[in-house]
């Protein structure tokens, strides 16, 4: 560990640098192209996989049955339509309530026949019907309207704090960025978006600006008087910034990846499919999109921004002899 | 002197620190003496304990079909109501095309039921009649109870009406045809004289008893309606001279058309004699109260004093707040439903964060060698003080416990520890300028303690909105997360920067062992001491470093030079 100790060193004094900043161009590149595959995955896909909450689905119930095992019932339902993921639960003292994704009459009718033989009552004690979705348009408004209102806020409390509003808007460039690509992994793979899901990418709008926000906290301190120095530039000290709070974002992403990547993988594989392995999936890949967003495009597109301000271009430091 | 003042310091702050968890554990343990509802164990969600499903189906005329629209808006204006209530997380859902599912956690009490299914239709109308409730051949006026009227007033005979005499106001007497006297003579109010889900003409008169059964009266048509309400809360009856009784009341806030009309009613109602100079409010077609019009009432404001106790007129305000369901409803069937989730998710969630958890103090020993105690010493007291807290909103908020706030709380782990690490990079800043361990520690948490806040406050705006502006399982993690953010913060000011004030005194520590962390001469190896200046290297490293070393070289004061020059001096004759 002595190695990244040294590695910290270096890239506090300024004897090892990442050229961040210089290299713009080429990571707005990159995220360009990223952003845009991001957006055009979804379009070409069809739009995303979203789960029984938001779309609804089929309900059947079984009344009557001897034994209320949850296991037969699951059989029964994935005999008939193999990749369903049933919610199951127990009714009063005997009666049963499964819950899947919308299916057609045919298969609505095979499931029910199926469930029916399996615990052994008459088909008619099987009804089915079609449950409207929990998550409805109505609450997907509101959790719409709070994120504005919160990103509002937060620019808000961003410019207050750190006397810029450049900051924020580069801090909410990259905050965008990383939804997007989080959005665009979830169309390319195909992972299910649930109410849980929802609530990791909000999460991860938390993270990825907590995360820009101690780098910019960094800039701000190198940069109060650059304007007066004749050794530095502004670029040079933004990059300073950068690379000295490298050693700390890398640490703040394993710390905070860690945990979730714990609960990825139990969610995952000892439990499958559930709020667990949602809530983390989407976490895991928002940590991991902040913390690079953070380095390579909120503080070089800070100085973007800023650079065109004549009291940076005057003080261009003079080559060092 | 400073010394012992940061240790004093250092030592308060951990009191407070104590005694705050001494205080919570306290209240809870003093709690569950005395209400069931304490426990050191929070309640859980409907996801990992199961509660009761409610299938509501619609009241409906014959041949009358329910609209997508109506149930839709009946869905929100429920899940709303239920919200209301708590952060109960509760499931709403519509079935076929007819029925609303309700699924809450535990098991619902009468006001409950009543809060989900209840129209709340409420109607204000004019006293023109009353008696009490019981079938009677004549007309006898009398009080009600709770009106402070002398006993013998005079008994109203009601004019025996011409058919063709319109009547002028609502109060006119006109309104009562020999028809409706004889319904209202033949009423007994023992009987189930609505049909459930009844919906009444709102321009012609209402012959109803009161929600006692007692009194029975004939009210005029509809001058305000429950939808002219724009806000409705509970709470005790103020007296005059601003002390709290102990009656409930809901008060009612009018919008301006609702401020208006209740403004001509109640002018028009003051002047005139007992019992017309009431009105009477009624909730689903019941009187609930029918106060006497004691003064002209023109800004919009009233409140409605019954029979309520805490509990029924929350419910009430509730109900009127979010407005009445479009149609009724009946309770089709209420079941207990099991865990849509289980106990084995809660289980495996949980050694999933303890997994975490080891991960992370592995990690943080790897980092950060001795500081590794500061670590887990600041996360076991984040995690206690977090369990208390819900232990406690759970007994006074009513707040359960879901998987995703589970998750929550695990993922809190890492955005903790990142506290720390904000601070220990501080101080290793701080050592890389040349300062001692103390100072550095001293620095350090002035700069860190501004870092902290602002991204604490950036995660508590977050949860804050989301919490304020949505609705269902959303609300319940911006719970946990605005909770945990509360708590690091805590843990921050009253644990960890005390620890490490108290830490910094010992010789492990401030001597910079290379087990502590703080190994000074690992992070004193480079050369910058801030501002752009450089210390001056003794031997010449490329890049950077020999630029800034020059650099120094030009810049050094004339006794540094020498003393270079005599070092440089010294050296040469050793090497030779």
């Amino acid at each position: 560990m002595s190695k990244l100790k040294e590695l910290g060193n270096n890239l506090y004094s300024g004897k090892k640098s990442f050229d961040f900043v210089g290299r713009r161009k080429l990571w707005y590149a990159i995220a360009f192209v990223v952003v845009v595959l991001s957006i055009l995955v979804p379009i070409v896909k069809g739009g995303f996989n979203f789960g029984i909450e938001f779309r609804g689905g089929s309900e059947f119930r079984i009344d009557g049955v001897a034994s209320q095992s949850q296991q037969v019932a699951f059989d029964a339902v994935t005999s008939v339509e193999p990749g369903s993921q049933p919610i199951i639960t127990t009714v009063g003292g005997d009666a049963l309530r499964i819950q899947t994704e919308q299916l057609d009459d045919t298969t609505s009718e095979e499931i029910r026949i199926a469930l029916a033989s399996a615990y052994g009552v008459d088909s008619s004690a099987v009804t089915s019907s079609f449950i409207g979705a929990n998550w409805g348009a109505d609450v997907t408004e509101k959790a719409l309207i709070g994120l504005l209102v919160f990103l509002l806020l937060v620019t808000l409390l961003m410019a207050l704090y750190f006397r810029t509003v450049k900051m924020s808007v580069a801090a909410l460039v990259a905050l965008g960025h990383d939804v997007v690509i989080t959005l665009g992994i979830y169309a390319l793979v195909g992972f299910e978006i649930t109410p849980a899901a929802v609530i990791g990418f909000l999460t991860i709008l938390g993270y990825s600006l907590y995360d820009t926000v101690v780098v910019f906290d960094k800039v701000r301190e190198n940069t109060l008087d650059v304007e007066f120095s004749e050794t530095t530039t502004f670029a040079d000290q933004v990059n300073l910034a950068i690379n000295q709070t490298l050693v700390r974002s890398v640490n703040t992403s394993v710390v905070a990846v860690l945990p979730v990547a714990s609960i990825l993988f139990i969610g995952a594989f000892v439990l499958g499919a559930g709020t667990l392995r949602d809530i983390a999936l989407a976490l895991f890949i928002g940590i991991l999109v902040g913390t690079y967003s953070s380095i390579f495009v909120a503080g070089p597109l800070y100085v973007t921004l800023r650079e065109r301000e004549t009291k940076f271009s005057k003080g261009k430091a003079p080559q060092a002899a | 002197m400073s010394v012992s003042n940061t240790v004093r310091s250092a030592r308060k702050s951990l009191a407070w620190l104590v005694a705050i968890i001494v205080g919570l554990a306290g209240l809870i343990a003093v709690g569950s003496l005395s209400d069931e509802n304490a426990s050191f164990t929070p309640k859980l969600a409907l996801d990992l304990q199961g509660g009761t499903q409610i299938i509501l189906s619609p009241l409906l005329l014959d041949g009358a079909e329910v609209t997508p629209e109506q149930l839709d808006q009946a869905v929100s204006i429920i899940r709303q109501r239920v919200d209301a209530s708590g952060v109960s997380e509760s499931q709403v859902l519509t079935q076929g095309d007819r029925n609303i599912i309700v699924s809450i956690p535990g098991t619902p009490d009468e006001n409950t039921l009543k809060l989900i299914k209840a129209s709340a239709k409420l109607e204000f109308r004019a006293v023109l009649l009353t008696s009490v409730g019981v079938a009677a051949s004549s007309v006898e006026g009398t009080d009600s109870e709770g009106n402070s009227e002398s006993q013998d007033s005079e008994t109203v005979e009601p004019e025996p009406s011409v058919p063709n005499a319109a009547p002028t106001d609502p109060s006119d007497l006109n309104w009562i045809t020999p028809e409706l006297q004889a319904e209202f003579d033949a009423l007994d109010c023992s009987t189930a004289f609505r049909e459930p889900g009844q919906v009444d003409d709102p321009t012609i008169p209402l012959v109803t008893c009161d929600v006692t059964g007692s009194e029975k009266y004939i009210l005029g048509p509809v001058e305000v309606e429950g939808a002219n309400i724009s806000d409705a809360s509970n709470g005790t009856v103020q007296t005059q001279t601003g002390a709290s009784t102990n009656t409930w009341a809901v008060n009612l806030d009018f919008d301006g058309p609702g401020t208006q009309a209740f403004a001509d009613v109640t002018s028009r109602l003051f002047p005139l004699a007992d019992p017309r100079n009431r009105f009477a409010i009624t909730l689903d077609g019941f009187v609930i109260t029918a106060p006497t019009t004691q003064a002209v009432i023109t800004n919009g404001s009233a409140q409605i004093t019954g029979n309520f106790d805490k509990d029924s007129s929350k419910v009430l305000a509730d109900q009127l707040k979010y407005g009445s369901l479009p149609i009724g409803f009946e309770v089709q069937s209420q079941e207990n439903i099991s865990a849509t989730l289980g106990s084995e998710q809660l289980t495996s969630g949980l050694i999933a964060g303890l997994i975490g958890l080891i991960l992370v103090v592995i990690y943080s020993l790897f980092q950060y060698r001795g500081l590794a105690i500061v670590t887990v010493g600041s996360l076991i007291v984040a995690a206690v003080l977090v369990y208390l807290l819900i232990a406690v909103l759970s007994w006074r908020q009513g707040y359960r416990l879901s998987l995703a706030g589970v998750a929550g709380l695990i993922v809190a782990i890492g955005i903790t520890v990142d506290s720390f690490i904000v601070y220990f990079e501080r101080v290793r800043d701080e050592i890389r300028e040349g300062r001692t361990l103390e100072v550095a520690v001293e620095n350090a948490w002035k700069r860190a303690l501004r870092t902290i806040l602002a991204s604490d406050a950036v995660s508590f705006t977050a949860a804050a909105t989301l919490f304020l502006l949505t609705v269902g399982n959303v609300r319940g993690f911006a719970f946990t997360l605005g909770l945990t953010t509360i708590v690091d913060l805590f843990v921050v000011m009253l644990f960890t920067h005390p620890l490490l004030q108290l830490l910094a005194r010992t010789k492990f520590f401030s001597s910079g062992h290379p087990w502590s962390g703080f190994d000074s001469k690992d992070l004193r190896a480079s050369g910058y001491i801030g501002r752009g200046q450089f210390r001056v290297s003794e031997t010449l490293a490329s890049g950077k470093a020999e630029k800034a070393s020059k650099e120094a070289l030009k810049r050094q004061t004339i006794a540094e030079r020498k003393a270079a020059e005599a070092l440089a001096e010294a050296k040469k004759t050793g090497e030779n």
